[in-house]
């Protein structure tokens, strides 16, 4: 095609195609599913993913050259709008919207023709392995080692907080590559592919019963140097572009298409769940609950005016790329306090009717509600990105940022400051 | 500012700007205020009219601009006066002259575009009424046709600059339904009780009509068919509104930061604090939000877009819940200094208070939403 479609018809396209091929959603999606049923949707994530690839609607974003469309986030918001109400491949999201955007910009030729079509055509699942348990928003303080040996890295350590690791293929893995120079410089983004040996992948168990995050357990596992995504030493810097993404894909503004408009939890319809759960208490007339609708109403239609306001500053130039901070607090706000409205529309019954049950969803989500102030970097953290990064207010004090990491550590053992 | 601004626009904004620093300091409203003079002069508005800012809305036979997008060209002024707190009834003499250019008649359009265009006549918009009521076809006032008259019986609640405006367009219930006409000020029985000033670049009146008779060419467009008019007049009350509020917030928000970089405490800036910080990163956020939420609504307004109503309320409930509220933690964050009279902070947040009830609450505007939904 040598003139590009426009948005409308690309839409009209897809929305003929989805009625022909894609299965209709099932009802409100949110009560935690158990782990067969967690395979079964894996499973058929990785064929619907295959179907839309070969009818060559996936990686709308993503080059031609690498299996994906080659157009714009006008063509993707118009595949989103086309496909509500369809079951689509969400489990790809991560792989799409920070995993696929991270090689793409850090990835050699080779790397990138190797594992980006495989990617958006549902062969390969990929997972982020960056938080510890011993260091979460200081990423950088991390103590998983990788220790050349020729043409070979040893990994050792643990991760944590990586999502769906259990079913993934591949993850990006960063780990220490040299303990004598500051926390920063002495890290590498590697890749490896999931099931290696030497790796153990546990699940954790959240409070809302569901486990969607692991952790993994590394010993002596051997990776090829080939696997090294940009320079040795210089992951730190691959890890913030990942980092970049993640908070976009979270804020519903990365290259993963299947979100629906306004999201990031998959939630299609906050609104009409809670109009739902004020006519099941029989609420919904009742001039206080109306007021919590109205705010729920105004929170969600935040979303794209400020992700638009936020992108157009972004391409301009007017904003640095940690502004997408912005938009990842965005959704953080507003997705923790729609969970508190949804919990004060519901009253008594959200803690009485049990989980499976349309108001006792809302007591369960209330009690998973600070995941999403808390995964892909606490609110705090993009507090300090906004006023650091965006606004160039002064930064926090680092003692220990100058300062060798094994120093660090030996410093951390006596208790010391830095 | 909506970052896709047109050169036009941009030279337009610039125009504005540099015209208000000069003929309406802050330091100038706030004199005038403590003296008792009027925010502003015709002369003045005369003047802002010769830069255009009045005729924007205006058919260009009768004098207008003539722009190529007028409504996104009038949000630009907007934000403008809004970002200086200027005085000057922008609002409701664009809301009038877009009634005219759209219901007048040829004759009705040919009398008052064109002195309104020039500055030369003053007009406001007598909609909302006691306690609160600013959705225009929940209006109490009353009009009866009279022979060929109609007799105008009502109270007009809060309608802006009523001390110089020289006609009002009244919204009234007839028994065909809504209407509206032009009432000149000094027609028998209308009578205008001006309020103490809060926003002290703006006044306000009540305005009582009791048996105002109007000949029946004082109606603009016919009793009973102008539902579709009111409801855009009202929109577009509320997009300018949003423009003028995100301008005046990101302006003292800026100047806000700004001091915080500079103030020293403990060996330290103000804003190397973290709970200072953090802070300052949400008001940002809900900043970006109410810029964007400005622009979209603008946008949905020229284009005449179906959703432009629910919008409308969105950015208003957000809009009037977060400017006072981030301009009140600005006099916080800036120190007992912003308490005085001397600072500009409180011009800010007379106006951006002002404009949270003005056209319907946060929570008129919430329930409003809850309608819009069919609940």
């Amino acid at each position: 095609m040598t003139e590009q479609e426009s948005p409308e018809a690309f839409g009209a396209r897809a929305r003929a195609w989805a009625a022909k091929n894609l299965p209709p959603a099932e009802g409100p999606e949110g009560l935690e599913v158990d782990d067969t049923e967690e395979l079964r949707i894996v499973a058929e994530a990785r064929e619907l993913q295959k179907l839309i690839f070969e009818a060559g609607f996936a990686g709308i974003r993503y080059p031609a050259e690498y299996g994906g469309q080659g157009l714009t986030r006008a063509h993707q918001l118009a595949w989103r709008e086309a496909t509500a109400g369809y079951r689509l491949p969400v489990t790809f999201n991560v792989t799409h919207g920070i995993l696929g955007p991270t090689l793409l910009e850090f990835g050699t030729h080779e790397q990138k023709t190797r594992h980006l079509p495989a990617m958006l055509s549902g062969q390969e699942l990929w997972v982020q392995f960056l938080s510890e348990p011993s260091s979460g928003s200081d990423l950088a303080g991390l103590l998983t080692r990788a220790e050349r040996d020729g043409d070979t890295f040893i990994l050792n350590g643990s991760k944590i907080w990586s999502t769906g690791a259990h079913y993934s293929d591949y993850a990006m893995v960063l780990a220490r590559t040299n303990p004598e120079v500051p926390k920063h410089r002495g890290l590498s983004m590697l890749y490896m592919p999931i099931r290696s040996p030497g790796v153990t992948v546990k699940p954790i168990k959240l409070v809302t019963g569901g486990s969607h995050f692991c952790q993994e357990f590394f010993d002596d596992v051997a990776l090829p140097v080939a696997n090294l995504l940009g320079e040795e030493n210089d992951g730190w810097r691959v890890a913030s572009g990942l980092l970049f993404h993640e908070r976009n894909m979270v804020g519903g503004n990365s290259l993963n298409d299947h979100v629906p408009p306004g999201g990031g939890e998959g939630e299609t319809d906050t609104i009409g769940e809670l109009i739902a759960l004020a006519r099941a208490v029989g609420r919904d007339k009742d001039p206080h609950t109306r007021q919590l609708l109205g705010e729920a109403l105004v929170l969600e239609a935040l979303a794209e005016p400020t992700i638009a306001r936020v992108n157009a500053q972004l391409q301009a130039g007017r904003m640095p790329p940690p502004a997408a901070s912005l938009v990842r607090l965005m959704s953080a706000l507003t997705q923790y306090r729609v969970k508190e409205i949804a919990l004060e529309i519901g009253g008594t019954r959200v803690t009485m009717n049990g989980a499976d049950d349309r108001v006792g969803i809302h007591g369960q989500r209330w009690l998973g509600a600070r995941i999403g102030t808390l995964a892909g970097g606490s609110q705090e953290m993009q507090r300090n990105g906004i006023s650091e990064r965006v606004l160039g207010l002064p930064r926090e004090v680092t003692p220990d940022k100058d300062v060798p990491f094994s120093q660090v550590l030996a410093s951390r053992r006596k208790g010391q400051a830095g | 500012m909506d970052i896709e601004l047109s050169n036009e626009q941009r030279f337009l904004q610039e125009t504005v700007r540099k015209f208000l620093e000069h003929e309406a300091p802050l330091s100038a409203t706030r004199d005038k205020a403590a003296n008792g003079e009027p925010p502003f002069t015709r002369d003045y508005w005369r003047r802002a009219a010769e830069l255009g800012v009045a005729a924007m809305l205006v058919p260009e036979e009768f004098g207008g601009a003539g722009a190529e997008r007028p409504v996104l060209d009038l949000v630009v002024v907007a934000e403008e006066m809004g970002s200086q707190v200027a005085p000057g009834p922008l609002l409701p003499v664009s809301v009038v002259a877009d009634a005219l250019a759209r219901d007048g008649t040829r004759d009705q359009k040919g009398e008052y575009l064109p002195r309104l265009a020039d500055g030369s006549l003053l007009a406001s918009w007598a909609v909302g009424e006691a306690p609160d009521t600013w959705e225009p076809d929940g209006a109490a006032t009353w009009a009866r046709r009279d022979g060929g008259d109609w007799v105008i019986s009502g109270e007009k609640a809060s309608v802006e600059a009523a001390d110089v405006a020289d006609i009002f367009l009244v919204t009234a219930r007839t028994a065909d339904g809504m209407a509206q006409f032009l009432v000149p000020r000094d027609a028998p029985g209308l009578s205008v009780q001006m309020l103490p000033r809060y926003d002290l670049g703006r006044l306000f009146g009540d305005v009582a009509l009791e048996d105002v008779r109007v000949p029946a060419g004082a109606a603009i467009g016919e009793a009973g068919s102008v539902d579709a008019s009111l409801q855009r007049q009202y929109l577009l009350a509320l997009t300018l509104q949003a423009a003028e509020t995100v301008g005046l917030l990101e302006r003292i928000f800026d100047a806000t930061i700004e001091y915080t970089r500079n103030r020293y405490a403990f060996g330290r800036p103000l804003a190397s604090y973290q709970a200072l910080k953090h802070r300052i990163a949400d008001h940002k956020l809900w900043l970006e939000a109410a810029l964007g939420l400005s622009t979209a609504l603008a946008r949905a307004f020229a284009a005449s877009d179906e959703g432009c109503g629910r919008l409308a309320s969105v950015t208003k409930a957000h809009i009037g819940d977060q400017s006072p509220a981030i301009i009140s933690d600005c006099g916080q964050l800036f120190g007992g200094i912003a308490m005085t009279w001397e600072h500009d902070l409180h011009l800010y947040l007379r106006r951006a208070t002002a404009n949270k009830f003005l056209f319907g609450s946060p929570a008129q505007h919430r329930e409003r939403l809850c309608r819009l939904i069919g609940l």
